[in-house]
């Protein structure tokens, strides 16, 4: 028999509580991180900038093609032979970071190439340089046109989260598990409990995404 | 045709990248890990959070019990001096050596075994505990020994030896791999194999909280636990040494095994307690 | 590293092929099962489509990890018993479907709603003019993300190695606990994914810059 009132007692409520607040806290330094940098690296790879352009292309389709637990995997037992020895919270934004980095990369880049390429010859026309153009006319549409994408990526790497159990990150998952291996009555409750935690936060940003969608259009 | 050579491009140049980054892992062998753990007065370790009387998350307060837990504090005071820390860092049985040897952690104390090939990459402190290897089962379960395992599925855990030693005993048992105890004693349960083997101790604290399964047959093998030191620091080995020599010669690890398994049902503390 | 590849070879092959197979049979059965719900999505039953709508929106915003694992601890306990890599492939299966379900349906969204209902004018059933007139033209329009979503397959097949399903990150946990060469054994297994996945994903960029 499956031990439902046990199993939810507070001690176990909060724990798993605890959990959700490091995958939530792993989720959004991540995404902010991963905005900054794969807009920057989106950018660079479509200006075609000799070399450079290419060379970003390369890395980029190989970490987007790779599974994150492999690049957890790198990041934790790969980087400190280069001297950084992160404890797993900062493993796991960092290996976040950079597999979405890739990822929103890539929208930002199919985002900039959905602007109309006359918008961009116009502006050009009109005396504003590359940067310019860029800034003012098309990646203010081309993120209106992105919203969709990035809030589903977003959704994907708050559950991709969970992965991190894997070095034993306090993420929610790790903290299930925790749970359900104190007593085998607690298993289905706190899949349950998991289920319904991780279900209601990524719910809740895709009827965001979905509001702000309809605003702006 | 170009994409083929595009592609291969890609796949050497990154084996390239990635071998010359494996080749930079030499620079922690010039360190003093004892020299730099008495100016900080702290020693890190890397200890389980999933193994009952070993070392367990507690979900009241989040802070991880056990044996191993209390034996570390124990040993970081006899090293460095009342005023010392000990830093946890959990581990399983797959990340514990890689971490070492990175030198995220200084030290491991997490169910490890001291084995020849163990030995190659790493150094042991003198043994700390005496476990041996043994397996549990359902109740009713018709396993009797190891030996019966041949031809049965046999659950363990990812980077311990148990699923290595195992097949000598029972060259046809099929073994499954699971990350950590936690998943590996759930599957259990769940009727993914017949029978989960890995050290008698670890056993006995599943057992406590799972009526139904039992540990079955005598120990098959003697599982020495050591204290994992990176090779290379003849000054650091030394020191855990002389502090768990006098840990246990003033009693501190008798106490510590009573207060954990002095109320063990199937496991004998009197067998592992020392003079 | 060419030696860790060697010695191990057998096993990164095995590893290799769960993995290809895994992914495999998953893209077949969350096609069918994703093309199923993005049609109830869209049907002009009301019941039908919030059957549709609910199944879509719970699996998708679930991990996929806490859905094969249930599969893999709780549903042996109670319904039948079935083995990590069975797990993890439904589990694959089910998570996936709800990606090609939301595909699907903007397929089929996308094409124009006079065709339907001038194939409804003309006597076809609804799901006679689903399955004639407005499906073969949705499926020309989501090959792309297809290809994108087989990619995300084969790379979230990975959690088979949570399960024990034998595939190529099982493997590669085994093998780098044993000969201790983590890195080098996880660049290889990284290879081995790239084999699958990068030729996929050039492909499907070619196939995007084409019909766009």
């Amino acid at each position: 028999m499956q031990n439902w009132i046990d199993a939810y007692s507070w001690i176990n409520i909060r724990f798993l509580l605890q959990g959700l607040w490091i995958t939530i806290l792993i989720s959004v330094i991540s995404v902010i991180l991963s905005f900054i940098i794969g807009s920057v690296l989106g950018i660079i790879r479509y200006a075609k900038i000799p070399y450079l352009s290419r060379i970003i292309g390369f890395i980029i389709d190989v970490i987007r093609n790779l599974p994150l637990l492999l690049i957890i995997f790198f990041v934790y037992f790969g980087l400190p032979a280069f001297g950084f020895k992160p404890d797993t919270i900062p493993a796991a934004i960092l290996a976040m970071t950079v597999f979405e980095s890739m990822m929103i990369a890539e929208i930002i880049r199919s985002g900039i190439n959905a602007v109309d390429i006359g918008q961009m010859e116009a502006s050009r026309a009109m005396g504003m340089n590359l940067a310019q153009a860029m800034w003012h006319i098309v990646l203010p549409q081309a993120y209106k046109k992105m919203i969709p994408a990035l809030v589903s990526q977003f959704i994907s790497l708050i559950k991709d989260t969970s992965l991190a159990t894997i070095i034993v990150v306090p993420e929610l998952m790790q903290h299930g598990q925790v749970v359900y291996g104190q007593d085998p009555n607690y298993i289905i409750p706190v899949f349950v409990a998991m289920a319904i935690m991780y279900f209601v936060v990524c719910y809740a940003l895709s009827l965001l995404s979905k509001f702000i969608d309809r605003r702006m259009a | 045709m170009k994409r083929l050579k595009y592609i291969v491009l890609v796949i050497t140049s990154l084996l390239l990248v990635f071998s010359l980054t494996a080749c930079g892992n030499q620079s922690l062998s010039s360190q003093n890990i004892l020299e730099n753990d008495k100016k900080s007065k702290t020693v890190t370790w890397g200890v389980k959070a999933d193994t009952k009387l070993l070392g367990l998350i507690d979900v009241k307060d989040g802070q991880d019990k056990g044996f191993e837990i209390d034996l570390a504090k124990a040993i970081t005071k006899k090293m460095l001096g009342k005023d010392a820390k000990a830093k946890f860092v959990t581990v399983t049985s797959q990340s514990r050596i890689p971490l070492l040897k990175n030198g995220n952690i200084d030290a491991i104390i997490a169910t490890m075994t001291i084995t020849p090939d163990r030995l190659k990459t790493i150094d042991f402190s003198d043994s700390y505990f005496d476990a041996g290897q043994s397996i549990m089962v359902k109740d009713n379960s018709p396993i009797k020994k190891v030996q019966d395992l041949n031809n049965r599925t046999i659950i363990g855990v990812v980077g311990s030896n148990s699923v290595q030693n195992v097949k000598k005993f029972a060259p046809k048992a099929r073994v499954l791999q699971l990350p950590d105890y936690a998943q590996a004693l759930t599957a259990l349960k769940s009727g993914q194999g017949d029978a989960l083997t890995t050290d008698n101790v670890i056993l006995a604290g599943m057992a406590v909280k799972n009526p139904g399964y039992k540990l079955q047959g005598k120990a098959f093998t003697t599982e020495p636990y050591g204290i994992g030191i990176n090779k290379g620091q003849p000054e650091f080995k030394a020191a855990v040494n002389k502090a768990l020599k006098e840990v246990q010669a003033d009693g501190t690890y008798n106490k510590l095994i009573i207060k954990w398994f002095g109320n063990v049902p199937g496991f004998n503390y009197k067998e592992v307690l020392r003079k | 590293m060419i030696h860790l590849l060697t010695s191990n070879w057998s096993a990164f092959i095995s590893g290799f092929g769960w993995t290809l197979l895994s992914s495999i049979l998953a893209l077949f059965f969350s096609l069918i099962i994703g093309s199923l719900f993005a049609i109830l999505e869209v049907v002009p039953n009301k019941a039908l489509r919030i059957i549709g709508n609910v199944y879509v929106e719970i699996f998708r915003n679930i991990p996929l990890l806490v859905i094969t694992m249930f599969f893999y601890l709780v549903i042996p306990l109670y319904i039948v018993k079935i083995n990590g890599f069975t797990a993890g492939t439904i589990g694959l299966t089910i998570y996936t479907s709800a990606f090609i379900a939301e595909t699907v349906r903007a397929g089929i969204n996308s094409v124009d709603p006079g065709q339907m209902e001038a194939a409804r004018s003309q006597g076809m059933t609804f799901w006679k003019a689903m399955r004639y007139i407005v499906l073969p033209q949705a499926f020309k329009y989501v090959i792309p993300p297809l290809g994108n979503q087989f990619v995300n397959l084969v790379k979230n097949s990975s959690v088979l190695a949570f399960v024990a399903g034998f595939d190529l990150m099982y493997q590669g946990n085994a093998i780098a606990s044993q000969t201790f060469e983590t890195v080098n054994t996880y660049v290889i297994v990284g290879i081995f994914y790239l084999i699958i996945t990068l030729p996929i994903s050039y492909y499907m960029q070619h196939l995007e810059k084409k019909l766009a």
